[in-house]
């Protein structure tokens, strides 16, 4: 059998690159996050994912490169021999406190738990572009009883438009639409869902990194403020609609399920569903609705 | 891909036609018989760069990207209906949003640099005369203030100062390299440019061979004079070293820095010697495939160079051995529809293949992957042209005027309070007060200089002895960029001038990385909360705010639109134009 070398495994046929002064062994393809990672070095990240190709879009993931005039990302930064990389210089840390504050300026962060852990890490102060900063103000897209669409929380990392095209889905049923501060994630002519090729997978609401996409029951509870995360317990198991082998995250709260996800790290799903195994589940139980 | 998904909105019978236009009868899926469907990924890919095309189509026709027309459209190329909408939303030349109320023309008047006073005045006329206007960033026309551009309804687009004759101020200057044929040449005909000496470069080069070619282009010292001044010598060689069975030469014409016009005149009044020197380049990287992409305001520029096309290939300068070389090579042109960004060369690739023109981030370089992905040399006009001199002379003659650092000349597009606005050819290190002389001195009283466009930065009358050199500007801490010199004399508000200038890069970043996207509007939010404050200045922490910002901008964004989008407004507060209390 042959070994398959993977990203950020270290080989003897890797490069070393310099981070925070230790030298640091990757293999062959690694990015300078995967090096970051095996130097133990935390990095906030936004619009990347482990099962998403690296659209370095959101800027948060930042490195000082010697010898670059700018700052490059880091996930998506193939990692070359001798590289010497610095991850909290002045310069660093003051991109990524900016990021973190331009997006906390526009858009709602309230639910973007891990962006906000970071926003402390570095005294981010969104709140010193005054009160006439203008911000996403949008009606929530209530389109169907599967998921919500909030744009104001929207930071456009390209996550779902990425799930629902070439990195899991293939159904192309959104895409960036406009151009700078008026740019949306969209159908097209901003049809509604149900009248677009969404196949209602779910895979973009799994990916949402702040909630703007939100499960139906989800926000439902949160509507009425029974949104209750430390109590809810999460089972796995395999989906029981065909023989794939799907894993399956129950989210549980009250005995009853109110979302559904797969594990990123899974082999068989890299975190994506169907209809069926995020959305078809209410045979198990009565509807939330009805009980 | 999955199949696609269409809403029952149809095409009218006139965008059916209009399309077919564009696209001929070939369809990324036939259904040559009931069981047979021919189609494909590869297939689909193969015609995506016609989106762009058939999009202009569909708006001469409509007035807009109707959702029937997009429908059909995306049903011939088999893209995804999100993503085409993705497409023609992203340009300002495409409507979206709602069917025009109106059969006509739509008049784009300029409100940037010089054109800014007068714009107002232009709108209120055409209106007055029942026409419908759109207030358009810089138009490449800032030498003949105010600028105008009207978009056709199922007729061509217009400049109507584009009837004016044309003289070039430095006409008979023997100095000039790049403009020796600038307003003397017939640019509609072939033989008016053999005979000024056009077709010898490239005869010279078939002779040379290619290695002595990137010799004498390393030797030039040439670089980019987009603003980047990235080594040319070093681009071809490259892309002559890399690995691929196609190749490809782009002409980036979509000047769109405001205060830029010299690509527009060069292949408006020269075109012949931008398809020579894509020839050139060709034979030296064995390209076999050539592009030229003209931004869509300019309409003559875009008919002069099809026409010059056309001529060479019949000519046999392109085409499957083009000047008895051997090399194949042949060239498309592509109309940009209104987009600053789709000039950093990046987005240009994604624009011309049928994708957003939202940069990429590098590396990769386009010289290992451009435009499809494949080995790409890309270069504006002004670029080019200088590579003919250097084939002729020889790299030591071409050294023989400008600096050690910045050799040869360089064009600069000189607009506003000066006496002879337009174009001229220097030698680098000529000082900024001896090319205002040139161009008759300014006049007023100059109260700052704007050099390299809104991408750029303000200098002050004190500056009037800098060289200018890239080595000179970038230690006096500003730049040549695409050698825009913009004067205002004391009658200018540059508080205004510099909301204006704001306001275009909120306009006109693409959105994708967030420093530009949000920055952008942040620093417009600031420069409107300036003007507000009635001369009492910018307060310190704003200043401090001000600071912070253009930092990140500069340091985190993918591409050279969101790295400078900061920097005229920052050389202004800095310099005390603005936000001082008055």
């Amino acid at each position: 059998m042959t070994a398959v070398q993977q990203p950020g495994q270290s080989t003897e046929v890797g490069v070393t690159i310099s981070i925070d002064g230790r030298d640091i062994s990757v293999g062959e393809g690694a990015t300078v996050l995967d090096a970051c990672k095996a130097a133990g070095i935390d990095t906030p990240t936004l619009c990347y994912s482990d099962n998403l190709t690296p659209v370095n879009v959101c800027r948060v993931c930042v490195v000082e490169l010697e010898g670059s005039r700018t700052l490059i990302p880091s996930c998506s930064r193939p990692a070359e021999e001798g590289m010497v990389v610095h991850t909290d210089s002045e310069r660093v840390r003051h991109s990524r406190k900016m990021v973190i504050e331009f997006l906390g300026s526009g858009v709602d962060l309230s639910q973007a738990d891990d962006l906000n852990t970071w926003a402390d890490h570095y005294g981010a102060e969104p709140d010193r572009y005054g009160p006439k900063a203008e911000r996403i103000d949008e009606e929530v897209k209530i389109q169907d009883d599967l998921y919500i669409r909030d744009y104001d929380k929207c930071v456009l990392c390209y996550k779902c438009v990425e799930a629902c095209g070439d990195d899991a889905q293939h159904t192309f049923a959104i895409a960036i639409s406009g151009r700078g501060f008026e740019a949306r994630i969209s159908t097209e002519f901003d049809i509604a869902l149900p009248d677009s090729a969404c196949v209602y997978c779910g895979n973009c609401v799994a990916v949402c990194p702040t909630n703007a996409l939100q499960f139906k029951t989800e926000w439902d509870l949160r509507e009425a403020a029974q949104w209750k995360p430390e109590e809810q317990t999460v089972t796995t198991t395999v989906c029981s609609y065909c023989g794939v082998g799907c894993n399956l995250e129950m989210h549980v709260q009250d005995n009853t399920i109110v979302k559904v996800t797969s594990p990123n790290d899974h082999d068989v799903t890299s975190g994506n569903l169907c209809i069926k195994g995020r959305f078809g589940w209410q045979y198990v139980q009565p509807s939330i609705e009805k009980r | 891909m999955a199949d696609l998904k269409f809403t029952d909105d149809q095409a009218s019978d006139a965008e059916v036609a209009a399309v077919a236009g564009v696209l001929g009868d070939t369809n990324a899926t036939e259904h040559t018989h009931e069981r047979v469907v021919r189609g494909g990924t590869a297939r689909r890919h193969a015609m995506r760069h016609l989106l762009l095309p058939a999009l202009h189509a569909l708006q001469t026709e409509s007035g807009w990207i109707s959702r029937g027309g997009l429908n059909h459209v995306c049903e011939r190329l088999g893209v995804p209906p999100a993503e085409a909408y993705g497409v023609a939303s992203f340009y300002e030349l495409f409507k979206v949003d709602e069917a025009p109320d109106h059969d006509g023309p739509v008049t784009h008047v300029c409100v940037d640099g010089p054109c800014r006073d007068g714009s107002e005045l232009v709108i209120a006329q055409v209106q007055a005369a029942g026409g419908h206007t759109h207030r358009s960033p810089c138009l490449g026309q800032c030498e003949r203030p105010t600028a105008v551009f009207i978009q056709g309804r199922r007729g061509p687009d217009v400049v109507e100062a584009d009837s004016t004759p044309f003289a070039l101020t430095q006409a008979g200057n023997p100095g000039l390299r790049l403009l020796q044929r600038m307003g003397v040449v017939d640019p509609t005909s072939i033989d008016s440019y053999r005979e000024h000496g056009g077709w010898a470069a490239l005869t010279r080069v078939i002779e040379m061979g290619a290695d002595d070619v990137l010799t004498a282009l390393s030797d030039s010292g040439l670089s980019g004079r987009g603003g980047a001044a990235f080594p040319t010598g070093f681009k071809w060689r490259a892309v002559r070293e890399a690995d691929g069975d196609t190749k490809h030469i782009v002409a980036n014409c979509d000047e769109s820095e405001p205060g830029t016009f010299k690509d527009r005149l060069i292949m408006e009044r020269d075109p012949f010697a931008l398809i020579e020197a894509m020839a050139i380049a060709a034979i030296t990287t064995g390209a076999d495939r050539g592009w030229v992409y003209i931004r869509g305001e300019y309409p003559l520029a875009t008919e002069r160079v099809r026409n010059a096309i056309d001529q060479a290939r019949a000519a046999g300068m392109l085409g499957a051995d083009v000047a008895g070389s051997g090399q194949p090579f042949d060239i498309e042109v592509r109309r940009g529809a209104g987009a600053y960004i789709c000039g950093e060369e990046t987005a240009l690739f994604n624009s011309i293949e049928g994708f957003r023109g939202e940069p990429r981030n590098k590396p990769p370089f386009p010289t290992t992957n451009g435009l499809f992905d494949q080995p790409t040399a890309i270069n504006n006009p002004e670029t080019l042209l200088n590579v003919l001199p250097i084939v002729l002379d020889g790299a030591r003659a071409y050294r023989s005027v400008g600096t050690e650092g910045s050799p040869g000349t360089r064009l600069f597009c000189l607009s506003g309070h000066v006496a002879k606005p337009g174009l001229y050819e220097m030698p680098f290190g000529t000082t900024l007060g001896e090319l205002l002389d040139l161009a008759g001195g300014a006049t007023g009283d100059t109260q700052a200089i704007l050099l390299g466009g809104a991408a750029g930065s303000f200098v002050t009358p004190d500056s009037l002895d800098l060289p200018l050199t890239l080595e000179d500007t970038r230690a006096a801490g500003t730049t040549l960029g695409s050698g825009v010199v913009m004067v205002f004399d004391t009658t200018v508000d540059l508080t205004d001038m510099c909301t204006r200038i704001s306001e275009f890069f909120r306009n006109e970043s693409c959105g994708q990385c967030v420093p530009c996207r949000v920055g952008a509007v942040r620093q417009h939010e600031m420069m409107v909360e300036l003007t507000g404050r009635n001369g009492q200045g910018l307060a310190p922490e704003r200043r401090e705010l001000h600071d912070d910002m253009a930092r990140a901008m500069a340091d985190a964004s993918i591409c050279g639109l969101g790295h400078t989008a900061a920097s005229a407004v920052a050389s202004a507060i800095k310099l005390g134009l603005i936000g001082s209390p008055s």
